[in-house]
């Protein structure tokens, strides 16, 4: 065997930990947005989750007799704990972080074989492993209490909160889309429900109750426009799944505007975005090919819309991505760039054709 | 003029601004040159001289073997100093047929006539002339060209594209040609076209060669030739990708160009065809590019075929610091040079020495299913499947998604975030289906001989059984005769 | 309950009588396990493997009275062949990748007895009595009959040099690429 290099001997200025580097800087503004509005436990929170997945996925990596180093560094096992912490209620306890990251990391990502093998996101994966084995905790939402406002917590009060699980009283709210679900099975249509607890700028602009990462919806947007810049995503999944949402929204609102929300209702509630451009651009869970990926985008926003709607959870978007990711090896099994020379069915081209 | 997207390719720094401002040098003629036997695709030549012998420049040395085979000639006057093994410019460290000829200095041509009007040589006669030379295409690929002619004429091609795209990073010999020598390469263009035919001449030329495109825009007003700016990208000098872009047609992937009526030839063969038909003078040297972060003085030289790369090294100025690597090509598709010490062949466009900065090694991550490398495939495969059966042993699952549609260009690799080197896997794969693929056919020879053997056998025992056959009826026969002869002779005499 | 065991009882019958069906209908006659096996072996006739050419080898093979490791030249690629279309385990441990060889006759010490081309089993060996013996390369085997009969060894299997016609690149390093041991 030979020492001689195989060509190129030059490479694009790119890696794996530059990419999830990248991504990392595009969900900052949104992270530092929810720091802000919701406080001290939620500081908390993203960091235990963070911690969590660092010292799983070492400890996993070491007991396989892997190097824990190339591992750890190239930053996927953060940015995955990081989307995770993000969909999450803001006083969640601590444990939530911590089982929901080793779940993700440990068992969806490294037992599959590691970076790039797994076939389910694993930030989804872990949140709805929560979600149907906690639902209490998991939906246990907070009015927006904002860093250094009155009725805020403070640190130690906020450590309590986390660590302790200690509940402030008068902070509970609901969601906006589970007090809609709520609402439905009252009989009560969407204009009374929606009224007085629904105004789509705080949703653009972040003052409602969520999930952590799911408030500021325009840093979000910025943080994915910010990516499809720097071409670490394309713009066809993001922009598949917002249509895929927003299309059914529309044609049902038009139908029966009391009992169908519109779509900009849809778009800025819940995890849309955040799914959009971070959670269903995962490039291992997704098709490989841009077609694919418009496949797969809008059906994964067609299927939250639908379980929205009338499946029995108020948020759809973890359930689906997840049967989205099943379907991504089918999709590229089928959907296939077509070779130069060939036809779409492989076929060599007859002379004198234009392809 | 309306140019046809592309799709893929990948935008290296072009890191031409090291050599392409340098002028052609002529490179003094080294004391010995290496010339291998084969040096194009097709059959090896066959030598014609011995040891011992005395050339002049551009004398016949090796004999093309067949109809796809080019012949090699002197590239200068001297002695033929040995006939054998040379290593050869190949990953491989192997040796190959090498000429060696020591030089004596005076660097005599052989006598040639020129031809004052080449175009009233006949089409026949110009395809002779360029076959005799041995010209091989320039670019690199080193198809031998007058085969290209022929089957260009048999097939009634249409148009004539010359690829002017030298899309590699640090290599500008095409690019310096096109500027210093623009009016001989026009020429050589419209006498291609002529030998074949062609109703259409285009040369593409690169946007990021702008003197290049102005020089031969010059040279080419009031002729047929037409001068095209395409997109600088790589690998815009594939030769398919240039006919996409100039005329939107794709060459069929069990095809050849001229299945569509076209002609591709790189502006340094137009070059060599002018010299063979009107000069009548044989290829026996080429523009080589010299560059690199380790080199002291890049430049483009004009070297004699079967110069030892480190003669062209000494020459700019040598190395400023150690080379992480010596190439011999361009960076996407080269090959790295174990030694220096191996001959410049017909194919050979640049030497890089290139610093660990400039190569950007960094050791394989996993494969996260990306898909950049999809996007970056000029060719539209799916680099990351393809590898990813390679590397678990399946190659034939590799060649359904299209293995042997893949140029090796090294989009895919150059793109990958983990750095995974996708275009050795394919090339790996490829030799070993090679391989398998010959194991096969000896396979089947063997059985087919085996069989003839036990038939042969057969047929001798056969042949020896009716022999005894027929001895035993001839033996039974004569002993019939015998008793009857004996029964007659008993009744006679009673 | 009765519905349940009525309409599993049922599905069953019927289900059964689809797959007699079936097995009538799809039958598939003769072996053609043989010739397929004939296809993998390298049909050679060298008689390494113990059976009487690769015929007695491919039949022993279908009747599951022979190892998939029987033929020696064949190497690696033969066994692994042949137990993925037997759907039997391979174990490659004593299986030696063969180098690829070819006989080769030293004229100095040959002494032209003849006894080498009459075993050969492709006709490989050129050659007369008392005229000195030489081998077509691309017909050899390298079944090593020559080796074994000659009395004066001079014809020998030699390994073939590497050249640049059937180099190609190694598979690129694999550990390299994947989470790199500790």
């Amino acid at each position: 065997m030979n020492k001689i290099a195989h060509s190129p001997h030059a490479h694009a200025p790119i890696s794996i930990s530059k990419v999830m580097g990248t991504v990392m800087l595009a969900l900052a503004p949104a992270t530092l947005f929810g720091f802000w509005l919701y406080g001290w436990p939620a500081i908390n929170l993203w960091a235990v989750s963070l911690v969590a997945a660092i010292v799983g996925e070492a400890l996993v990596v070491y007991w396989q007799g892997r190097a824990v180093r190339p591992v750890l560094f190239d930053g996927s096992g953060i940015l995955t704990s990081w989307l995770l912490a993000l969909s999450l209620p803001p006083f969640a306890p601590w444990w939530i972080g911590v089982l929901g990251s080793l779940f993700a990391v440990v068992i969806c990502k490294q037992v599959f074989g590691g970076l790039g093998q797994n076939v389910f996101n694993p930030a989804m994966a872990a949140r709805v492993m929560l979600l149907i084995s906690f639902p209490l905790e998991m939906t246990n939402w907070i009015v927006p209490a904002p860093l250094g406002s009155a009725h805020a917590p403070g640190l130690l009060e906020s450590l309590r909160i986390t660590f302790l699980s200690q509940h402030l009283d008068g902070m509970a709210s609901a969601s906006l889309l589970g007090h809609v679900k709520t609402e439905f099975t009252r009989g009560i249509g969407l204009d009374q429900s929606l009224a007085g607890y629904y105004a789509p700028l705080h949703s653009l602009v972040g003052e409602r109750a969520g999930s952590l990462g799911e408030t500021a919806a325009v840093l979000l947007l910025l943080g994915g426009l910010y990516l499809i810049a720097r071409r670490i995503i394309t713009w066809h999944a993001p922009v598949a799944m917002l249509l895929g949402i927003a299309i059914p929204a529309l044609i049902f609102n038009l139908i029966d505007s009391n009992h169908y929300a519109g779509p900009i209702y849809h778009l800025l509630s819940g995890g849309v975005i955040l799914g959009a451009f971070f959670i269903i651009t995962d490039p291992v869970t997704s098709p490989n090919t841009t077609a694919g990926q418009l496949i797969f985008g809008f059906s994964c926003g067609l299927l939250t819309w639908i379980i929205r709607t009338w499946g029995g959870y108020p948020e759809g978007v973890a359930f689906a991505v997840m049967l989205m990711n099943a379907a991504t090896p089918i999709i590229d099994y089928y959907v296939k760039p077509r070779i130069y020379g060939r036809d779409r069915k492989g076929v060599s081209l007859s002379a004198g054709k234009e392809s | 003029m309306k140019l046809f997207k592309l799709r893929g390719g990948v935008h290296p720094e072009s890191r031409k601004e090291l050599a392409a401002d340098r002028a052609i040098r002529v490179l003094p003629m080294p004391e010995y040159l290496y010339v291998p036997l084969l040096q194009h695709v097709g059959a090896p030549a066959q030598p014609i001289v011995n040891v011992g012998d005395k050339v002049l420049k551009g004398q016949l040395i090796g004999a093309s073997q067949g109809v796809i085979s080019a012949p090699v000639h002197a590239p200068t006057s001297g002695i033929i100093a040995a006939i054998g093994e040379y290593p050869a410019a190949h990953p491989s460290g192997l040796t190959a047929p090498t000429i060696t000829i020591k030089a004596d200095g005076e660097d005599r041509w052989l006598e040639t006539a020129e031809v004052e009007n080449p175009f009233s040589l006949t089409a026949d006669e110009i395809s002779t002339r360029v076959a005799a030379a041995g010209i091989v295409g320039l670019g690199g690929a080193t198809f031998p060209s007058a085969v290209k002619l022929n089957l260009s004429r048999k097939n009634n091609v249409r148009t004539l594209i010359i690829n002017g795209g030298e899309c590699e990073p640090y290599i500008t010999c095409d690019d310096r040609l096109m500027r210093e020598r623009a009016a001989e390469i026009i020429e050589g263009v419209r006498l291609i076209r002529y030998a074949v035919g062609a109703e259409d001449v285009m040369v593409g030329i690169e946007e990021n060669k702008p003197a290049a495109l102005a020089a031969m825009s010059a040279a080419a007003k009031n002729t047929e030739v037409k001068v095209i700016a395409v997109p600088a990208m790589y690998p815009m000098g594939w030769d398919k990708q240039m006919i996409k872009a100039l005329t939107g047609l794709e060459v069929p992937a069990d095809g050849r160009t001229a299945d569509i009526g076209v002609l591709v030839h790189n502006v340094a063969t137009a070059y060599a065809v002018r010299d063979a038909v009107r000069f009548g003078r044989p290829l026996v040297s080429r523009l080589v590019t010299v560059s690199g972060g380790s080199i002291a003085e890049p430049g483009n030289l004009e070297v004699p075929i079967g110069t030892l790369v480190e003669t062209l090294f000494d020459f700019c100025g040598g190395f400023r610091d150690k080379p992480a690597r010596m190439v011999l090509g361009g960076p996407m598709m080269g090959i790295q040079l174990a030694t220096a010490a191996v001959p410049i062949v017909k194919g050979s466009s640049g030497v890089l020495a290139l610093t660990a900065g400039e190569i950007g090694k960094v050791d394989p991550s996993p494969c996260i299913r990306c898909s950049s490398c999809v996007r970056a495939c000029p060719v539209g495969l799916l680099p990351l499947d393809m590898a990813a059966h390679i590397r678990a042993g399946d190659s034939a699952a590799a060649v359904a998604l299209g293995l042997k549609d893949c140029i090796a260009c090294g989009c895919c690799s150059f793109v990958c975030p983990s750095h995974i080197p996708l275009v050795h896997y394919f090339n790996f794969a490829k030799g070993e289906l090679m391989e398998q693929e010959r194991v096969k056919l000896k396979q089947e020879s063997t059985k087919k001989l085996a069989e003839a053997r036990s038939e042969r056998i057969a047929r001798i025992e056969r042949e020896r059984a009716e022999a005894a056959a027929r001895r035993k009826a001839a033996r039974e026969a004569k002993e019939r005769a015998a008793k009857e002869a004996a029964a007659k002779a008993a009744t006679e005499t009673a | 309950m009765i519905a349940a065991l009525t309409s599993l009882t049922i599905l069953g019958a019927i289900l059964g009588l689809i797959l007699g069906i079936a097995a009538r209908v799809f039958r598939v006659e003769g072996n053609k396990l043989v010739e397929e096996i004939l296809d993998i072996l390298p049909g050679s006739q060298c008689g390494q493997c113990g059976f009487p050419g690769c015929a007695g080898a491919a039949q022993a093979l279908a009747a599951g009275s022979a190892p998939v490791t029987l033929c020696p030249p064949g190497g690696r690629a033969v066994v692994l062949a042949l137990a993925a279309k037997l759907g039997r385990e391979a174990n490659l441990a004593g299986v030696k990748e063969a180098v690829p060889m070819v006989a080769e006759v030293k004229e100095e010490i040959c002494i032209g007895c003849t006894r080498c081309f009459k075993v050969c089993p492709t006709d490989a060996i050129m050659g007369a009595a008392q005229q000195i013996h030489s081998v077509f390369r691309d017909a050899c085997t390298a079944c090593g009959k020559c080796e074994e009969v000659c009395p004066t060894e001079s014809v020998k299997l030699q390994p073939i040099p590497v050249t640049l016609h059937g180099w190609y690149w190694h598979k690129p390093n694999v550990q390299a690429q994947q989470n790199v041991p500790a």
